[in-house]
């Protein structure tokens, strides 16, 4: 705020005053009319934030209120909703209870809220994973990419090209490799690994782990780029001192580099649990979250019963409840986790 | 092609239709003055200029080929030399982003192109409810009587809101070859037939069936077929219209599927196997002769012909070895065992589209063009009259199987609609994959009829 105001200030008086051109000194004290200034301030304030504004009132937030809406009714999507009917909360309960009435309590279970609760299962496991395995892996690869060794950019560069294929394409190539009879599911074969009995992606046991798998190949070079953009980060005199004071590489990274390079772990912690609560796009291609769902996701059971069954208002809740999890991720992980890195830094600045 | 053939593979609604076929009563004195376009008079008679929207399902194949779209360009360009003032704009879309995606988001925004692509059953119930669909009852009243039963699926609550171009039922393909390698001498007729047959197949190392499960509707086409032996006439067509499934056949049907899964007729992970893309989908299996069997509709001939090498030769070889027979009679059940599944394709017009859309749609479905469309396609047309124009013995076959069934039941998944229908076919999946039981699927449906 302070910076705006400042920036007002410094131009303000240019229509007036030609002699103000280029931040002079202050020539013309006379000219400066704090009324019109505020006008001047606030028009450049619409003329900058109004697009992105409007963009934002019409694509997020003013589909957000139509979602909530159409929550709370029974709706044939492909019908006008003139033709919907009203029903309350019930899409709610439905996802999350298996709705109220005892004598539909049983099928509705199983119709709706065990398909529901599966997903998010799964969308709690696989941040749960991310945590676990993702983040010990991507720092390994990270320290160890951090050293100079000839070919170190191309290793980079490997790394890091799964998370720039469109996602679709990574999909369709991972579906074609682990076809039952593809070449990675043959190539296993022959050293003695053997796909289960459902194949690699549609084994209701299995194909949750070979979808997680896909998955972490997806996103790890993100984690690994991050991670190494931290490390440029730290000053290497820390490292030396540490290591004319005899410190091991392995003491070295423990206690100077991950420690330092904290706030950046804390940033990509923060950005994989909401792309881990709303991931679509690979679990969609790879085949609607699973022929039985086992590596279905909140989103993919939203967009199957949204677009695949057209049951329109029992998808808005799903939405809702997806947004409400994301937000309540973020805002709980900003103000414990997060809190130290942003005030640390609000602390700089004052 | 493969695609687009998916007839309601995933369709929606209500008319449980008990449908007549009766294109092959070649011998009936069916015959129409085929030259006859009976609405063409009052169409010239507004001569302000009109455009016509039409969009349909008919893209270019893997091959580039794309004989129905090419087919339906000769339509537009013969019916626009007759009626001048009508300029035709044709769009054309992938079957699933057409019927998913495209045309209900047209017809909700009111923005709706003219003549569109209908699948009939529930789906076109919904659109009729929503108004926006042109009732054509009266207007083509001559065409709905020529063509005859086929056309009750684009029928609701007595009214039609659309007429379809082709209609088959379902039935298993097989290799001849592969029977013959295996000692199979007769077409199985009943399930005691079919299991031995399937045995016959695994002793002689061979893959008896292959099914597309990943893509769920293949599998789910299995469990409606014993529906249909083990449902009567009476409970399928009141599921159909009040979505009731508490009569025990249904449940009966899931049972009879979980038997048949347990003797192991299927390939191997089966439910990672999709129907139709690339060598290992189902249809692959079955061109490339690593499968004798697979229970499809009628456009499979030319999915398996898309796995050919295109040549004459290639396709010529590959039906001659291809057989069909109808799904056989189960043990038991109260569904009249020559009763067939099957479904096919159509056009709507839109509500507000100029009378020319009902004229033109007239025009597409005429005896003449129905014939040139069989001949131009290979495909089975649903005009009586050009039942003759159907060359593939297969689909000789079918037809005439189609002609003397009890009755057609249309695509379970199209009749009950898109919601009940998902949740069925889900169900059926669990089946398959081996965690889900017969009542599961009885259940789902009920949940998801209760939520309409």
């Amino acid at each position: 705020m302070t910076a705006l105001e400042a920036s007002g200030t410094g131009t303000g008086p240019a229509t007036d005053a030609k002699a103000s051109v280029a931040g002079s000194t202050p020539v013309t004290p006379a000219a400066f009319n704090p009324r019109r200034d505020r006008r001047r301030k606030w028009f450049e304030i619409a003329i900058f934030v109004g697009p992105a504004l409007l963009i934002f009132l019409v694509f997020v937030i003013f589909p957000m209120i139509m979602a909530a809406r159409y929550s709370l009714y029974k709706w044939d999507s492909r019908q006008p909703f003139e033709l919907a009917e009203f029903i309350g909360f019930d899409n709610y309960t439905r996802a999350l209870m298996g709705g109220t009435d005892p004598e539909t309590k049983e099928i509705f279970w199983k119709a709706y809220a065990e398909p529901f609760w599966n997903a998010v299962g799964n969308n709690a496991q696989i941040i749960a994973l991310s945590m676990l395995i993702q983040l010990p892996i991507a720092m390994i690869i990270a320290l160890v990419l951090n050293r100079k060794f000839p070919g170190r950019s191309s290793v980079r560069l490997i790394i890091f090209a799964p998370y720039v294929l469109s996602e679709v394409v990574a999909g369709l190539m991972w579906l074609m490799l682990l076809d039952p009879r593809g070449p990675v599911t043959e190539m296993l074969a022959a050293i003695g690994i053997s796909d289960p009995a459902g194949g690699w992606l549609e084994d209701p046991q299995a194909g949750f782990w070979t979808f997680f798998f896909i998955v972490s190949w997806k996103y790890i070079g993100l984690a690994i780029i991050l991670f190494l953009a931290g490390l440029s980060g730290v000053p290497p005199e820390l490292q030396e001192a540490a290591s004319i004071d005899g410190a091991s590489w392995w003491q070295v990274q423990w206690r100077i580099n991950i420690p330092l390079i904290g706030p950046t772990v804390r940033v990509w912690a923060f950005l994989s649990i909401i792309g881990s609560i709303q991931l679509f796009d690979m679990a969609w291609v790879l085949n609607k979250g699973g022929s039985t769902g086992q590596y279905s996701t909140i989103a993919t059971l939203m967009v199957d019963i949204g677009t695949q069954r057209n049951d329109g208002g029992y998808a808005s809740a799903l939405a809702i409840i997806m947004f409400i999890f994301s937000m309540v991720a973020a805002i709980t992980y900003m103000t414990l986790v997060m809190r130290r890195d942003n005030g640390a830094r609000a602390g700089k600045g004052a | 092609m493969a695609n687009m053939r998916r007839v309601g593979a995933f369709a929606a609604f209500t008319t449980s239709a008990a449908l007549l076929l009766a294109a092959c009563s070649s011998g009936d004195g069916d015959t129409t003055d085929p030259t006859d376009s009976p609405t063409n008079g009052e169409a010239e008679q507004s001569a302000e200029p009109v455009t016509l929207t039409w969009w349909h399902n008919a893209v270019a194949g893997d091959n580039g080929e794309n004989a129905l779209g090419d087919y339906w360009q000769t339509v537009a360009d013969a019916y626009t030399a007759e009626n001048p003032h009508v300029t035709i704009e044709i769009e054309q879309v992938q079957n699933e982003d057409l019927q998913r995606t495209r045309i209900p988001l047209a017809l909700q925004s009111g923005d709706a192109p003219d003549l569109f692509q209908a699948w009939g059953g529930g789906e076109l119930a919904s659109q009729v409810e929503s108004g926006y669909v042109q009732d054509l009852s009266d207007t083509l009243a001559d065409d709905i009587e020529r063509l005859g039963g086929g056309v009750s699926p684009w029928q609701h609550e007595g009214s039609t809101y659309g007429l379809p171009f082709t209609f088959g039922v379902e039935g298993i393909w097989y290799r001849e070859s592969l029977f013959e390698e295996a000692g199979i001498t007769e077409e199985p007729a009943t399930m005691d037939e079919l299991n031995a047959a399937v045995q016959a197949l695994k002793d002689a190392d061979i893959t008896p069936i292959a099914v597309g499960a990943a893509d769920g509707w293949p599998a789910a086409h299995w469990w409606y077929n014993f529906a249909l032996r083990s449902c009567s006439q009476e409970v399928m067509a009141a599921a159909g219209v009040d979505r009731d499934f508490s009569d025990p056949c249904w449940v009966q049907a899931g049972e009879q599927l979980e038997e048949f899964i347990a003797t192991e007729p299927f390939q191997d992970q089966f439910i990672s196997t999709v129907a139709q893309t690339g060598a290992t989908s189902s249809a692959g299996l079955v061109a490339s002769g690593d499968a004798a069997m697979e229970l499809m509709g009628q456009w499979n001939v030319f999915v398996y012909e898309g796995f050919t090498d295109g040549t004459d030769e290639g396709i010529a070889a590959l039906q001659d070895d291809l057989g069909w027979f109808p799904m056989p009679a189960t043990d038991g059940g109260n569904g009249d065992p020559s009763a067939a599944l099957g479904g096919g394709d159509g056009f709507s017009c839109y509500v507000d589209a100029p009378p020319e859309c009902a004229d033109f749609l007239s025009f597409i479905v005429s005896d003449e063009n129905q014939m040139a469309f069989t001949e131009a396609t290979g495909a089975l047309p649903v005009a009586p009259a050009a039942a003759d124009a159907v060359s593939n013995p297969v689909l000789v076959e079918l037809a005439q199987v189609a002609g003397n069934a009890e009755y057609v039941q249309l695509w379970l998944d199209t009749s009950f609609g898109t919601n009940v229908g998902g949740a069925m076919n889900d169900g059926i999946v669990s089946i398959f994959a081996g965690t889900g039981e017969a009542q599961d699927v009885v259940d789902l449906m009920t949940a998801a009829a209760l939520t309409e």
